[in-house]
């Protein structure tokens, strides 16, 4: 409108706006590499589909903790306690459904499984609320104190489960239709796998749409990228802040009721152990990002089954090996998240 | 005299001196009050960690690190001596060999992952040494040629220190001057002497510019320190003193695997140790330690008791479950690390502050 | 044009106002009237406080003492998005650009009524067009690939896409070359007749004139002087004293 409006010269050429999808390629890099290595084809079939489906029980559950991540700076090195508490959940909520899972029948055995989920995902949403409340909101801001309270909190955390359901193993069998596995030619390929490659599929695709068309999704990924300037435009961040850790408390409940039923047994310790694991996720994938997180939960799973069959006395080095690979690469992870 | 020997750093509070000396004393005399072979066990375990503890001390109380790789290094230690009278003979040139060998490991090790991590921000670098040392666990149960993998090494020690071995024959106030005595002695005095150079440490000019650091690190850079050097000087040192502490424990256990001195456990309580006993004081290791191994080994027979009074009641009575211990000291760490961050040493500090 | 004591009370005012900054005392007592409707300016060197200020209302640093009053009422112990809420925007010297959202996206984020892109108000996108048609152009691309002058539009439009009471904006010529920051000076004429209070933080002198009404100058944390613009402008010894500079050699 302004008559004198000089055209600004360099940037009237509209830029090619790809979005970025050279780190997707990862995925069936490394499934291809690995081919040759393993030699056999029906043996790599069955050790994809056993990495796709680790590592989408990965993303479920290292998904919120990068998010929250993100978004506050806030490391729960507590978070394992929701795995342990949603697996140990599923035990007693499927030890009361043996008739539905007992059956052959699909059906009937999502309908029991599908309550242990919902059901762990509540518990979890809800001590994650009483954990962000007790736990994390004192120590905002303060690196060193929220490394140790977040971590006697994963302690006590642990206790008391053992308090609650004793500190021995708890079997958690597959039901009867999950169990076996389809043949593909000479590939097999567990049932259970491909349900867990389903569900994690399903947990991305809603995520992704919630990041993408709506507002609270936008909110979030603005505020991954400034929480100050969020704050400034009017929202109040600390109660998205509180909403994102309770649904990745409960996401990582949705994961230990996977994990146990992977595993078909839970022990009070198995959150701790995969703590290692889920930071190299995300640190992989770039803190705050979620697509990120995807793949970098994909390929880690990927490695640690391909390298567990290849030389199971490296598994974890793999992963370490894959996490040093990935930053010569890109320093800040597959998707760094532009911070202020 | 006593001022120079704590290196002026004077326990400040009559309740903690007294407590101290009590400790001390306990420790001196442990095999001629509490006889027996458990309490002896249990003292030892505490002069080790004492030093272990303090090493820590030193990093996070001080410096301002926190660290998950602290085991790495015990460990190291431990794995030295091990490893050298495995491979040598059960001698003192061998232990000689494996300390002098493990703590060029873990100044090595500490120096690159200093230089290397200190420049991120501590979130990242608790993730990265955690990573390290789980990866560090993980190569020791598998290298089993070389360390015995998941079973261990158990190995003789050398003549002067094995129960076989006797000063003389005639017991000295009931109790026989064997082995495992000398043995005894021997890491107290060690560990004492530990104890008190790194007392020595904090208390020098280098010990003020790392709290300096820790306050505030863009100050102290602006002020012309190189605060990535002084850092990485802190890892090294600390690491040094925590490999000192794992030879010391082969030594007395005659016996070193990944759960001895590597497992992720001993790391959460060395944490729960400092914090409870009392950050950036020293004092707080000798506490810290000592509250929490005797809690382990001695009060399950208390809370033995109290499960039994409460059999009927099911929830109360899984609550006092000895097993459950560690429940206990988890919240009072999460209560010191809101409310007293200086543990108990600081609040006796602060007690006799307000006393005068 | 302003007179000198205006019978309205100013819709935002700072009294004695103390920031701390960790162990740093940044502003020592500043007293601050912001007339409404009209532009003021913040000028000082750098170092001044002046940002510093800007901050503390927004409640991005917390007032260690005195008051901050927007209509009348106090803001010193609010949090930053209650603040936002009572109508007062924040345009800072970063601009504060989300450089992986798109422009689209940036400014329904500013648009807090919106739920969807086609809520924001058509009237005050057609302005925003009219201002910075590059706005209009990049829409659907990510806010990082615009220049540093379009993003500047960008931070500024966020501030004006809903009606706001007072606008805070921090530096808004920084680093622009001196044909962009004509077409600041366009945007922000254009701004002063929608009727919005404005407090504006300049070290650019020959910007801050063509479009302040008012001038306040901040030096070690304080304000040493208030006035009009046109009497600033127009007197060189003063601004040799107070700035360091003349307008001349300013050109």
């Amino acid at each position: 409108m302004s008559a004198s409006s000089p055209t600004v010269a360099a940037s009237d050429a509209l830029p090619a706006v790809r979005p970025d999808r050279l780190p997707l390629l990862l995925i069936p890099v490394l499934a291809l590499v690995a081919l040759p290595l393993v030699k056999s084809f029906s043996t790599w079939v069955t050790l994809t589909f056993a990495g796709l489906a680790m590592g989408m029980i990965i993303f479920i559950i290292a998904s919120g903790l990068t998010l929250v991540f993100g978004l506050m700076d806030v490391l729960n090195f507590g978070h394992g306690v929701f795995i342990t508490l949603g697996a140990f959940l599923a035990t007693t909520v499927l030890a009361t459904m043996t008739n539905w899972t007992g059956k052959e029948s699909l059906f009937w055995n999502l309908a029991a499984v599908l309550p242990a989920m919902l059901i762990a995902m509540a518990v979890t949403g809800a001590v994650g609320l009483a954990f962000e409340r007790v736990i994390i909101r004192p120590v905002y801001g303060q690196p060193l104190k929220q490394i140790m309270i977040t971590m006697g909190g994963a302690i006590v955390g642990e206790e008391l489960i053992k308090v609650v359901w004793g500190p021995q193993a708890i079997p958690l069998p597959l039901p009867a239709a999950f169990r076996g596995s389809l043949l593909f030619g000479e590939a097999a390929v567990e049932r259970y796998r491909i349900i867990a490659v389903v569900i994690g599929l399903v947990v991305f695709v809603v995520m992704f749409w919630v990041l993408a068309r709506t507002k609270i999704g936008l909110l979030i990924r603005a505020g991954v990228q400034d929480g100050e300037m969020v704050e400034s435009l009017g929202y109040r961040i600390r109660r998205l802040f509180i909403g994102v850790f309770v649904t990745g408390a409960a996401l990582a409940g949705l994961g230990g009721v996977l994990w146990g039923l992977y595993q078909q047994s839970v022990i009070p310790q198995m959150g701790g152990l995969v703590n290692v694991l889920l930071f190299i996720v995300i640190i992989i994938g770039g803190m705050g990002s979620v697509g990120g997180c995807f793949i970098g939960a994909l390929l880690v799973g990927l490695i640690s089954n391909y390298a567990g069959f290849l030389a199971p006395k490296v598994a974890l080095f793999s992963n370490i090996l894959l996490m040093v690979i990935v930053l010569l690469w890109r320093p800040e992870g597959l998707y760094p998240v532009g911070k202020r | 005299m006593l001022r120079r020997l704590l290196s002026g750093d004077l326990p400040r509070s009559r309740v903690l001196a007294l407590v101290l000396v009590v400790i001390g004393l306990g420790l001196l005399l442990t095999p001629f009050v509490f006889p027996g072979a458990k309490a002896l066990n249990v003292a030892a375990k505490i002069c080790t960690f004492v030093v272990l503890v303090a090493s820590f001390d030193l990093l996070l109380g001080y410096t301002g690190i926190i660290s998950f790789a602290h085991t790495m290094f015990f460990g190291i230690g431990a794995y030295g001596v091990a490893i050298a009278i495995t491979r040598l003979g059960p001698t003192w040139p061998a232990v000689a060999v494996g300390v002098g060998a493990a703590l060029a490991t873990s100044l090595a090790l500490s120096l690159v992952i200093g230089l290397f991590s200190l420049r991120v921000k501590a979130l990242y670098y608790a993730m990265i040494t955690l990573a390290v040392a789980t990866a560090f666990q993980t190569l020791a149960s598998q290298l089993s040629d070389f360390t015995g993998g998941e079973d261990g090494l158990s190995f003789k020690v050398p003549a002067m220190l094995s129960p076989g071995f006797s000063l003389s024959s005639s017991p000295f106030l009931g109790v026989s001057l064997d082995g495992r005595l000398i043995s005894y002695y021997l890491l107290l005095a060690v560990s004492a002497v530990l104890f008190l150079l790194m007392l020595r440490i904090v208390n020098s000019p280098f010990g003020r510019v790392l709290q300096a650091i820790r306050e505030n690190a863009f100050r102290a850079e602006a002020l012309g320190y190189r605060t990535v050097l002084y850092r990485t000087a802190s890892n090294v040192i600390s690491a040094g003193f925590a490999t000192l502490a794992g030879a010391l424990l082969a030594l007395w256990l005659r016996y070193n695997g990944p759960d001895t001195s590597l497992s992720f456990e001993i790391m959460i309580n060395i944490l729960l140790m400092v914090v409870i006993g009392g950050m950036g004081t020293l004092y707080g290791a000798v506490l810290g330690a000592t509250l929490f191994i005797v809690t382990e080994n001695y009060l399950q027979d208390l809370m033995k008791l109290a499960s039994h009074g409460l059999a009927g009641v099911p929830l109360l009575r899984d609550l006092v479950n000895p097993d459950r211990w560690l429940l206990w000291l988890g919240l009072l760490f999460i209560l010191s690390v809101y409310r007293f961050p200086f543990g108990i040493v600081g609040k006796l500090r602060l007690k006799a502050r307000k006393a005068t | 044009m302003s007179a000198a004591s205006k019978p309205e009370a100013p819709l935002l005012a700072l009294e004695g106002v103390h920031t701390h900054i960790g162990a740093y005392h940044i502003l020592h007592g500043v007293d601050l009237d912001v007339p409404r409707g009209e532009l003021t300016v913040l000028l000082g060197r750098n170092g001044a406080g002046k940002t510093t200020t800007l901050r503390s209302i927004m409640g991005l640093w917390h007032v260690s003492a005195g008051a901050i009053r927007f209509e009348g009422e106090a803001i010193g112990a609010l949090e930053t998005p209650e603040i936002a809420r009572r109508g007062i925007a924040y345009v800072p010297e970063n601009m504060g650009i989300f450089g992986d959202l798109t422009v689209r996206e940036n400014l329904l984020l500013a648009a807090r009524t919106a739920k969807r892109a086609e809520d924001i108000d058509p009237g005050r996108l057609e302005m925003i067009f009219g201002q910075f048609p590059a706005l209009k152009r990049f829409w659907q691309h990510p806010a990082g690939l615009l220049s540093g002058g379009q993003k500047q539009m960008l931070a500024v439009a966020r501030a004006i896409v809903e009606p706001r009471k007072l606008l805070l904006v921090d530096e808004p010529s920084k680093g622009l070359a001196p044909a962009i920051i004509q077409n600041m000076v366009g945007a922000v004429r254009e701004l002063k007749r929608t009727d919005t209070t404005i407090l504006l933080v300049e070290q650019n002198f020959n910007f801050a004139r063509q479009v302040g009404d008012r001038v306040a100058v901040m030096d070690g944390g304080r304000v040493v002087h208030t006035g009009a613009m046109a009497d600033l402008a127009g007197d060189e010894a003063l601004q040799k004293r107070l700035l360091g500079l003349s307008l001349a050699a300013h050109q």
